[in-house]
C-alpha cells in the first residue's frame, strides 16, 4: 500500500521575490505579507538564506495545505509555546556544522507575549544564535480574535467583549532586560528603517529580537487597504515607538512621533469602542512612554 | 570493555553520550536537558560529557528540552534527552511532535509516580500513559540492559524502515540509583554499532518543505498509516539490531519478550521492569516444586508484541499480569493490552490483574507467592487485585 505523497522537489533559493509565494492564505491587508516580503528583501540584500521556525499562529497557516506550501524556504512548525526551543536546536546544529544560513522564528504575539514567554525568555537569556521576529497583530488571529497580553487597552476582542481593561505588555522592555545584543521595533509604514534594522540584525550574532506592528484587518475590523496607513498613524501619534536597543542598554529612537492625535488611529478601527474609551489617559500614557524612551536614548545613546 | 559498578542513571547517561559522540563524523549531537528526580544524574552526565561535536542546552523546562532535541534532530543531529514523572507529563506535547515528525530521538525515562501527592518512587504510570503516541517503548530490568537498550534504541530509531523515537525505561531508584556491575563499551565499539545518522527528511535549504503545516484528513490519515506500518516492522527489525549488537558487543541486549518455562506452562506471570527479577526467583522455586507455572518478561511495550507472547505460551490458560501502574477507572495498563491481545486468538484464557508495587511499594517474594497461589486457585478472573495494602 502506498501512502506517501511524493513531494515536488524544487530547488528555489530564498530571494527577494519568493520568501512567500502566491497562493499563501494571508487575508488581504495582512501585515505578515508585508513583513515577510521586507524580510525577503533584507535577506536578498545581505546575500543570506534562512530556515523558519513557526509556532501555531496565522503564520503557519500562511503555508496553505499540504503538500503545497506558500513558503519558499524550509519551515519547521513548532508547538505554540516552543518555537525558541525548536530554533535553539536547529541553530545549535547549524553552528556545529559552520553553516551560514539564518534561523528565524516567525511568531505571533500569542506565541511571544503569552504562552511562549518562558521559552522566549530562556532562549534570550542563553543568547541563542538566532533571530526572533514577532509580528504583533495584538490579537489571537488564528483562533478567531481573542485577547492576548499584546492587545491594547480598550480593544474589543471575542474574550474582551466590552473592551480590554489592561494595558499592553511592554515586550521590548522585557527583551531589553535580557541584555540581548539587539532588539528593534519595525513599522511597515517606514520600510527603509525596517530594512536597515533587519540588515543590522542579519549582520550580528546572538539573540536578536524584532517586533513588527502588524495590521490585521480581520481582527482590527479595519479596511484592508488602510493597513499601512494605520501603522503609520500609530507611529506618528506615538502609540508605536520605533526604536532600537543594543545590548539591552543603548537606545536609539529611529522615527520620532509627529505629535499627531491618536484619535484618528482609533477611529479607523471598529475594534475600538471609541466613545467608551478614556482617550486622554491614552494620550498621556503614550506621551509619557515616548518621553521615557527619549530620555533613555539621550542618557544611553548608541555610539556611532 | 570495562566492567564497572554504576547506577542505572550512569548507564543511561553513558550510553546517550557515547551514542551522541559516535555521530561526530556527521552532523554531531545536540539536545535539551532539564532535571527531575530520579533522572537528574542522567542529564548531569550528558552535560559534563566532552563531546567533540555536540551541544547540550540546559533549558528552562521539559517542554523545551524536547523542543530543542526536536530542532536538533530535524537539523540532522543525533538527539536525545531524559525525564521522569511530571517532567514527562510537562514534556508531553513535544513528545507527541517528536513521534509524528518521525524523529529518531532517544528518551531515557525513569519511572516515577505521577504527582500529586509528591512521591518519587517507582511506578510505570508516567511512561505507560504515553502509550498512544508514535514511540517505541522498551522496559529494562538491569543497568546493563539500560545501557544496551539505549544503544540499540538509536540503531532501531534511525533505521529507515522505522524512523520512530524510542523511550528506554527503568524503575526509579531500584535501577536509577542502585549500582550494578555493568560493562561500559569503548567508543570505538559504539562507533562500529552506530553508523553516522542520515535523516531522510532533514531540513534542507534546497528542499523548501513546510514540516508540520496544515494537512487534510486523508493525508493526515496516510501519515498515521505510515506510523502503523513502521510499528508493525519494529519487532523484526529489533531482532536484526539485537543480533548485530550481540556480534559487536558480545552480549544479548534482550528479547522483546523473554520467557521462562512457558512451553508447557498452564499458568504464567506476565511481568516487566525490575519486578521480573523477583518474580523469576519465585517462579523458579515453584517450578522446582512441580507446579506448571512459567513467566514472561515484557521488554517491549510499544509496539505491543502480542504475537510473540502468544507464540511463547502455547498452552497457557491462565495469565497473571503484574502491573506497577494504575489507569484510573480501568486497572493495569499491561493487563488491559494483554486482554485485548488474547481476545480472539485465545478466547477462554483467564487473565487476572495484580496491582503490585503501585506508587513505589516493594514487591517481595512473599507477595509474588500470594499472587501465584491466587492465580492457581482461581476458576475465573475478577477485578484487578490491589496487593501490598489491607483494603
Ligand atoms: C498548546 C496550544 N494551545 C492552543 C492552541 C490554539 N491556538 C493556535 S494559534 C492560537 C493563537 C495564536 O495567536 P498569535 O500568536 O497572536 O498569532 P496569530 O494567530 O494572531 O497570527 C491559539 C490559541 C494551540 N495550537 N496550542
Ligand atoms: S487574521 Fe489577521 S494576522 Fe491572520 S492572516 Fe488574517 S489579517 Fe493576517
Amino acid at each position: 500500500m502506498t501512502t506517501s505523497i511524493e513531494l515536488e522537489k524544487s530547488p528555489i533559493a530564498c530571494s527577494e521575490e519568493c520568501l512567500i509565494r502566491p497562493g499563501n492564505t494571508n487575508c488581504g491587508g495582512c501585515g505578515m505579507s508585508v513583513g515577510l516580503n521586507l524580510l525577503s528583501r533584507a535577506l536578498a540584500k545581505a546575500g543570506q538564506r534562512c530556515e523558519l521556525v513557526i509556532p501555531a499562529c496565522c503564520g503557519i497557516v500562511t503555508a496553505g495545505g499540504y503538500p503545497t506550501t506558500g513558503y519558499s524556504v524550509p519551515v519547521l512548525a513548532s508547538t505554540f509555546a516552543a518555537s525558541p526551543a525548536f530554533a535553539s536546536g536547529v541553530a545549535a546544529v547549524r553552528d556545529l556544522n559552520n553553516e551560514p544560513q539564518q534561523v528565524i522564528c516567525w511568531a505571533g504575539d500569542g506565541g511571544t507575549y503569552d504562552i511562549g514567554m518562558a521559552t522566549l525568555s530562556a532562549a534570550a537569556e542563553r543568547n541563542e544564535n538566532f533571530i526572533y521576529i514577532c509580528y504583533d497583530n495584538e490579537i489571537y488571529g488564528n483562533t478567531g480574535g481573542q485577547r492576548s497580553s499584546a492587545t491594547p487597552v480598550g480593544a474589543k476582542t471575542t474574550t474582551t467583549p466590552s473592551g480590554k481593561i489592561e494595558s499592553k505588555k511592554d515586550i521590548m522592555a522585557i527583551m531589553a532586560a535580557h541584555r540581548i545584543p539587539y532588539a528593534a521595533t519595525l513599522s511597515a509604514a517606514h520600510p527603509e528603517d525596517f530594512l536597515r534594522k533587519l540588515d543590522t540584525g542579519l549582520h550580528m550574532n546572538g539573540f536578536r529580537f524584532f517586533l513588527i506592528h502588524s495590521p490585521c484587518p480581520t481582527g482590527w475590523k479595519s479596511e484592508p487597504a488602510e493597513s499601512i496607513e494605520l501603522v503609520r498613524l500609530a507611529v506618528s501619534s506615538g502609540l508605536f515607538p520605533v526604536y532600537e536597543v543594543f545590548d539591552g542598554w543603548r537606545y536609539r529612537i529611529n522615527i520620532k512621533p509627529t505629535g499627531a492625535d491618536p484619535v484618528e488611529y482609533y477611529r479607523r478601527q471598529n475594534r475600538f469602542p471609541i466613545d467608551a474609551m478614556d482617550l486622554d489617559a491614552i494620550r498621556k500614557h503614550a506621551s509619557a512612554s515616548n518621553e521615557r524612551l527619549a530620555r533613555l536614548a539621550a542618557v544611553f545613546p548608541v555610539a556611532n | 570493555m570495562t566492567l564497572e559498578l554504576v547506577t542505572g542513571n550512569h548507564a543511561a547517561g553513558y550510553a546517550l553520550s557515547v551514542a551522541g559522540e559516535a555521530n561526530r563524523g556527521a552532523r554531531g549531537a545536540a539536545c535539551g536537558i532539564y532535571p527531575i528526580t530520579p533522572q537528574t544524574e542522567i542529564v548531569e552526565f550528558v552535560a559534563k560529557y566532552p563531546f567533540s561535536k555536540g551541544r547540550v542546552i540546559a533549558v528552562e523546562s521539559e517542554h523545551s528540552a524536547m523542543g530543542v532535541s526536536i530542532g536538533a534532530s530535524m537539523a540532522g543531529a543525533r538527539a536525545f534527552t531524559a525525564s521522569s514523572s511530571n517532567g514527562l507529563a510537562y514534556m508531553t506535547e513535544n513528545i507527541m511532535v517528536a513521534g509524528f515528525y518521525r524523529l529518531p530521538i532517544v528518551l531515557a525515562a525513569v519511572n516515577r509516580t505521577l504527582g500529586p501527592p509528591w512521591n518519587i518512587w517507582a511506578d510505570q504510570g508516567d511512561t505507560l500513559y504515553l502509550r498512544d503516541f508514535p514511540w517505541i517503548q522498551l522496559y529494562c530490568e538491569t543497568n546493563q540492559e539500560v545501557l544496551d537498550s539505549t544503544l540499540l534504541a538509536f540503531r532501531l530509531a534511525e533505521d529507515r524502515r522505522i524512523l520512530l523515537p524510542v523511550m528506554v525505561v527503568m524503575d526509579a531508584f531500584i535501577l536509577s540509583h542502585t549500582q550494578m556491575e555493568t560493562e561500559l563499551p569503548e567508543q570505538e565499539l559504539v562507533d562500529r554499532y552506530l553508523p553516522p545518522l542520515s535523516l531522510p527528511h532533514e531540513l534542507n535549504l534546497n528542499r523548501p518543505t513546510t514540516v508540520g503545516g496544515l494537512t487534510w484528513p486523508r493525508e493526515t490519515m496516510s501519515q498515521r498509516i505510515e506510523v502503523d506500518e513502521a510499528m508493525e516492522r519494529v519487532p523484526a527489525v529489533y531482532e536484526e539490531h539485537r543480533a548485530s549488537f550481540k556480534q559487536i558487543f558480545g552480549r544479548d541486549p534482550g528479547a522483546a519478550v523473554s520467557t521462562f518455562e512457558t512451553e508447557d506452562a498452564e499458568s504464567v506471570l506476565v511481568t516487566s521492569g525490575t519486578i521480573a527479577s523477583t518474580a523469576l526467583e519465585v517462579v523458579r522455586g515453584r517450578r522446582a516444586a512441580g507446579e506448571k507455572i512459567g513467566m514472561v518478561k515484557m521488554k517491549m511495550f510499544r509496539p505491543f508484541p502480542g504475537d510473540r507472547l502468544l507464540d511463547a505460551c502455547p498452552h497457557v490458560r491462565k495469565f497473571g499480569v503484574l502491573d506497577r501502574d494504575y489507569a484510573a477507572g480501568l486497572g493495569g495498563v499491561w493487563w488491559h493490552d494483554l486482554r485485548a491481545t488474547l481476545q480472539g486468538p485465545r478466547d477462554g484464557a483467564m487473565v487476572q490483574n495484580y496491582l503490585t508495587g503501585v506508587c513505589g511499594g516493594d514487591v517481595t517474594p512473599a507477595m509474588i507467592n500470594e499472587v501465584i497461589d491466587d492465580l492457581l486457585a482461581r476458576r475465573s478472573a475478577g477485578k484487578p487485585v490491589w496487593k501490598g495494602i489491607d483494603k
